[in-house]
């Protein structure tokens, strides 16, 4: 762990050095969050509820979900860079350090601004916190504290194991960034909002739903609407773990297949 | 063995979709290396050098063939080998671009998970022998091509690994910088007896370091031995230059002579060229030719190491 620490001391420091341009980057990314904050609010000023659920209920999950994807995005947002460390051959030295090359590649860079997403997530939560009909208990602290970081684990898994495509296809950016930006769209609304075909593949292909829909049926204490068993909203953990070894074996498999730049 | 490879082989698929078909870049090498010898891998542009050394290293993994290197298969125990080996690639940089050059040190010391004390003795004298102290305090991205292979090479050696692979590690460096780290390479090996495998396109690192050549060529070894044997083998003859006190018409026809192969005679008679063969020595023609004439300088000029790899890239192509 000291040896990620200091790898990673030394970048978070350089974005530091400027704190403007900190600022504004921070600034920039909470107001991405923000618009699609406000395509929500502007939906509810049509309608009253949104798959069945109400507004208070929808940006409980999109709060949840927000925080979520802004600390997996902080995480294993670096793999965006996936493909430059393959074509220009800059892989080979990952490959002869003692580390695990996925682990050198997420703390090769750090990105703070990252957490403005987080931050605005976080104001959304405080605000719903006081508002949805939650059915507070310890099991709902539990879940409320343990959902955006479970859902950050199911979040990374998604990436890890598309961007691992790039070790097939050099170039395949535009795949990874459908999964990265379908997953920022499909974790924030309640799945009964999608097609049929669509909600089985979030749950079961996919498993964005675990991400924020499933937990925040527990903590508003409600019954799946499609009528799935009320064990699976308990099962993120569980999901958490099956996505992460998944991914690792994608991984494993696409680190295998590199072929390294011509020398 | 400190290198063992049996047969080894890696293909590539090349060509565009349709057309594809699957190329060996490395076509079946066997190499076997002990611990303290120094080879220099020589061979053309696409020979295979740089596939061989990638798959030695755990980047490649191998199409067929049996390997291990420091007793470990490379892939499978990718981070266990990485504890061993030590590797520069000439044209790729295993240092940190942004940060000073200690620091980048200094991280490959958490990594390697280096005791302080044993590290800063390390690091004293690669700093010491290779002149690092004037920027060890600069930014990577800053030194000049000479420091940062210096770097480089100070890097892949603290962590003390038996073994050092090094790729093209002269290519773009001064006169001056090429012979101060052909220096130090060669004092690793013989005062800590690392062993040392080397690629290059610079024959002088190979003259100056290596002991043992192994020749590819098109993914095979064409060559595999002892720099003189080869250079005994395969180049052309010596040549020994008499300058002689005054001309020495006694000595024409070179009858007598041993092992001469051949003569000419330059500056009106003062100057006398023999060729002759590798089972002759030197010392010995000159010896005769003193008996019979006086002589007022010699030099023996050896075949260049060029010559012979020219000869031996030459003689593995078909029809060559």
């Amino acid at each position: 762990m000291a040896v990620y620490r200091r790898l990673l001391a030394s970048r978070v420091r350089g974005q530091l050095a400027y704190p403007l341009s900190f600022g504004l980057d921070l600034l920039a990314q909470a107001l991405g969050q923000t618009i699609e904050l406000v395509v929500i609010v502007v939906l509810f000023g049509r309608v009253h509820t949104l798959g069945g659920f109400g507004a208070d209920e929808v940006l409980l999950i999109f709060a949840l979900a927000g925080i979520a994807f802004g600390l997996a995005d902080l995480v294993v947002g670096q793999l965006d860079e996936l493909p430059r460390w393959i074509r220009t051959g800059e892989l080979d030295v990952l490959l002869l350090r003692p580390l695990p090359v996925l682990a050198q590649l997420v703390t090769a860079d750090m990105q703070l601004r990252r957490l403005g997403r987080v931050l605005v997530g976080l104001l959304v939560l405080g605000v719903v916190l006081t508002r949805a009909p939650i059915a507070w208990s310890p099991v709902t602290v539990l879940l409320l504290i343990s959902t955006p970081l479970v859902g950050a684990v199911i979040i990374g898994s998604i990436w890890v194991a598309t961007c691992a495509v790039a070790f097939w296809v050099v170039e395949a950016r535009e795949v990874a960034n459908a999964f990265t930006y379908g997953s920022s769209l499909s974790t924030a609304y309640p799945v009964t909002v999608f097609a049929p075909w669509l909600r089985r593949l979030l749950t079961f292909v996919v498993p964005a739903a675990f991400v924020a829909y499933y937990p925040v049926l527990a903590i508003l204490g409600r019954s799946d609407p499609l009528g799935r068993p009320d064990a699976m909203r308990y099962a993120a953990p569980l999901v958490a773990v099956a996505s992460v070894a998944v991914a690792g074996l994608i991984w494993r498999a696409a680190v295998r297949r590199y072929q390294g730049a011509g020398s | 063995m400190i290198v063992h490879a049996e047969a080894l082989r890696r293909e590539f698929v090349v060509g565009k979709r349709g057309a594809r078909r699957r190329l060996a870049a490395v076509d079946g090498i066997d190499l076997r290396i002990e611990p303290g010898e120094t080879v220099g891998f020589l061979g053309p542009n696409g020979a295979g050098k740089s596939t061989t050394i990638k798959m030695l290293t755990g980047i490649l993994v191998p199409t067929a063939g049996r390997l291990s290197v420091c007793g470990l298969d490379p892939v499978s125990r990718r981070r266990e080998l990485a504890r061993r080996i030590g590797v520069v690639f000439g044209q790729r940089s295993a240092l940190w671009w942004d940060l000073p050059l200690a620091d980048s040190f200094d991280l490959l010391r958490t990594i390697h998970r280096v005791p302080r004390a044993v590290h800063r003795a390390r690091l004293a004298r690669c700093a010491d022998v290779l002149g690092l102290a004037e920027f060890l305090a600069t930014p990577v991205r800053q030194l000049s091509l000479g420091q940062r292979m210096r770097g480089e090479v100070t890097a892949a050696l603290l962590h003390a690994p038996p073994l050092l692979v090094l790729d093209e590690p002269t290519v773009g460096l001064d006169l001056v910088s090429k012979e101060r780290l052909r220096a130090f390479l060669h004092e690793v090996n013989t005062e800590d007896g690392v062993t040392v495998l080397l690629t290059t396109h610079d024959l002088p690192d190979v003259e100056r370091l290596c002991r043992r050549v192994v020749v590819i060529d098109q993914g095979r070894v064409v060559a595999d031995d002892e720099l003189e044997v080869l250079r005994g083998r395969f180049a052309g003859p010596r040549e020994l230059i008499v300058d002689l006190a005054a001309p020495a018409p006694q000595l024409d026809g070179a009858t007598g002579l041993p092992g001469v192969t051949g003569s000419r005679v330059e500056a009106d008679g003062m100057r006398r060229r023999y060729t002759f063969g590798p089972a002759t020595s030197a010392a010995s023609l000159v010896a005769e030719v003193a008996r019979r004439a006086e002589i007022r300088d010699i030099a023996v000029h050896e075949p260049s190491i060029e010559d012979l790899v020219r000869t031996l890239y030459a003689g593995a192509r078909p029809g060559g």
